[in-house]
């Protein structure tokens, strides 16, 4: 039986939920909160996110809407184009590749594996600042940044893993 | 599904490399990247629009029960100021009409009508690594690259990135920011630079320029993109290394913008003003 029109755009718009949810964290993470020093230090979400996708179901998120992700990162929140489009992507490089180990593990250990890549993530965005910007900058805001973001992880897990169910599997 | 595997990682690969050439590239800021640049954030600017409204309902809320939390204290404090301010005001409407009368005499044409525009934050992009913000107006409402952006306290930075309908405010401490400034008190020149910290640096001054904490910073006016005179902050602490001045806007707060569209206000050509004792 042929799928309807609407069957069609049903599976579409389910298909697009991982690349939708990854920018709508992309736009939380730049509303500007007026709390003194959040903005600093406001966890990174889409890395979360980005990590959940890549370790679970990385078909549904291919590399090159991680790329893109990570450009409108960088464009909102006014970075150097680029540096988070591949802090995001080698995050992703290292979680996909280590999909095997984490089949079958138990929460927490998944979400040891991400304070781990978090961590390299956030040595990576300082060392590309670095790099770009020149002078050393003081990593203390970096790291409460990397502590935020870890801790929000489980947050995100919940609500991506209510999302995985809606995505048609064999997308 | 090996070969699946392999394509996925030879696409990770490529964008990788495509990520790194494109930090390479941006850091030669070419006009074409500016114009992907604002073109993402005039897209995404009507979606922010949307998305700061709970949050300055929220913002709203609170600063409403704080209000009536020390509605006693505030009360007092504001009478004093009141007090305060009334001599000043005084000492303001004697000084204007003196100056009036000087500028009268001396037939003095300075630079003096300022439009502005009032803006919204849209979003925040005060990370670790870089002090900007987004800003609802662009091109279409005549902002333009360099114009400054100012709140009732004082300069909070310039337009680096302007589209149709959103625009990029550099902050005083970003990294990139410099800003010719005066000493308000002594008339010293020096440069406002940016570390992304939130206290930027004064350099550039002579060294028996004798700053001291508590003098004011003021925008000099030179290079002709901002006006002169605004307010930026006052001088924090002096060491020999460095002069560092704290800015009068709390960037973190910041909610409601204006752009000064220092265009309509350009001084006189040379030769008209010759003459004109400074």
């Amino acid at each position: 039986m042929k799928p309807t029109l609407w069957q069609r755009l049903d599976t579409w718009a389910r298909r697009l939920l991982p690349a939708g949810l990854c920018l709508a964290f992309v736009l939380l993470s730049v509303v500007p909160v007026p709390v003194p020093g959040y903005a600093a230090v406001v966890p990174m979400l889409v890395l979360a996110a980005v990590f959940f996708w890549a370790v679970h179901h990385p078909r549904l998120l291919p590399p090159a809407v991680v790329f893109a992700v990570g450009l409108v990162l960088d464009i909102l929140s006014g970075a150097p184009m680029g540096q988070g489009a591949v802090v995001l992507l080698a995050a992703y490089g290292v979680a996909a590749s280590q999909r095997r180990f984490f089949h079958e593990k138990s929460f927490a250990q998944v979400w040891a594996g991400f304070v781990i890549v978090a961590l390299l993530a956030s040595i990576l965005a300082w060392a590309l600042a670095l790099v770009a910007g020149g002078p050393l900058l003081p990593p203390r805001a970096a790291v409460f940044q990397y502590l935020l973001t870890v801790a929000v992880y489980p947050l995100v897990t919940w609500v991506l893993h209510g999302v995985q169910r809606l995505v048609p599997a064999e997308a | 599904m090996p070969l699946r595997g392999g394509g996925q990682r030879l696409a990770l690969a490529s964008f990788l490399l495509a990520g790194l050439a494109l930090m390479v590239v941006d850091r030669a800021e070419g006009p074409f990247f500016e114009r992907i640049r604002t073109s993402v954030a005039d897209l995404a600017a009507p979606v922010l629009e949307v998305l700061v409204q709970p949050v300055s309902a929220v913002n709203a809320a609170v600063a409403q029960v704080r209000a009536l939390i020390d509605l006693y204290g505030e009360n007092a404090h504001l009478r004093e100021e009141v007090s305060r301010l009334r001599a000043w005001h005084g000492a303001a409407l004697r000084l204007d009409a003196e100056n009036r009368a000087f500028r009268a005499l001396l037939d003095y044409r300075g630079p003096e009508r300022q439009a502005f525009v009032t803006t919204r934050v849209i979003a925040d992009g005060r990370g670790p690594f870089v002090k900007s913000v987004l800003v609802n107006v662009g091109e279409r409402d005549s902002v333009a690259k360099g114009q400054a952006a100012v709140t009732g306290r004082g300069l909070v930075g310039r337009i680096s990135e302007a589209g149709d309908r959103s625009a990029r405010i550099l902050m005083v401490t970003d990294l990139n920011s410099r800003i010719p400034v005066l000493v308000e008190e002594t008339r010293t020149r020096a440069i406002l630079a940016g570390d992304n910290s939130e206290r930027p640096l004064l350099v550039f001054l002579p060294e028996t320029a004798g700053v001291r904490p508590g003098q004011r910073i003021v925008t000099s006016g030179d290079g002709g993109t901002l006006p002169a005179g605004l307010p930026i902050g006052v001088v924090d602490t002096v060491r020999r290394d460095a002069i560092r001045v704290r800015p009068l806007v709390d960037a973190s707060r910041l909610e409601y913008v204006q752009i000064i569209r220092y265009d309509a206000a350009r001084p006189p050509p040379a030769g008209e003003g010759k003459g004109t004792p400074r």
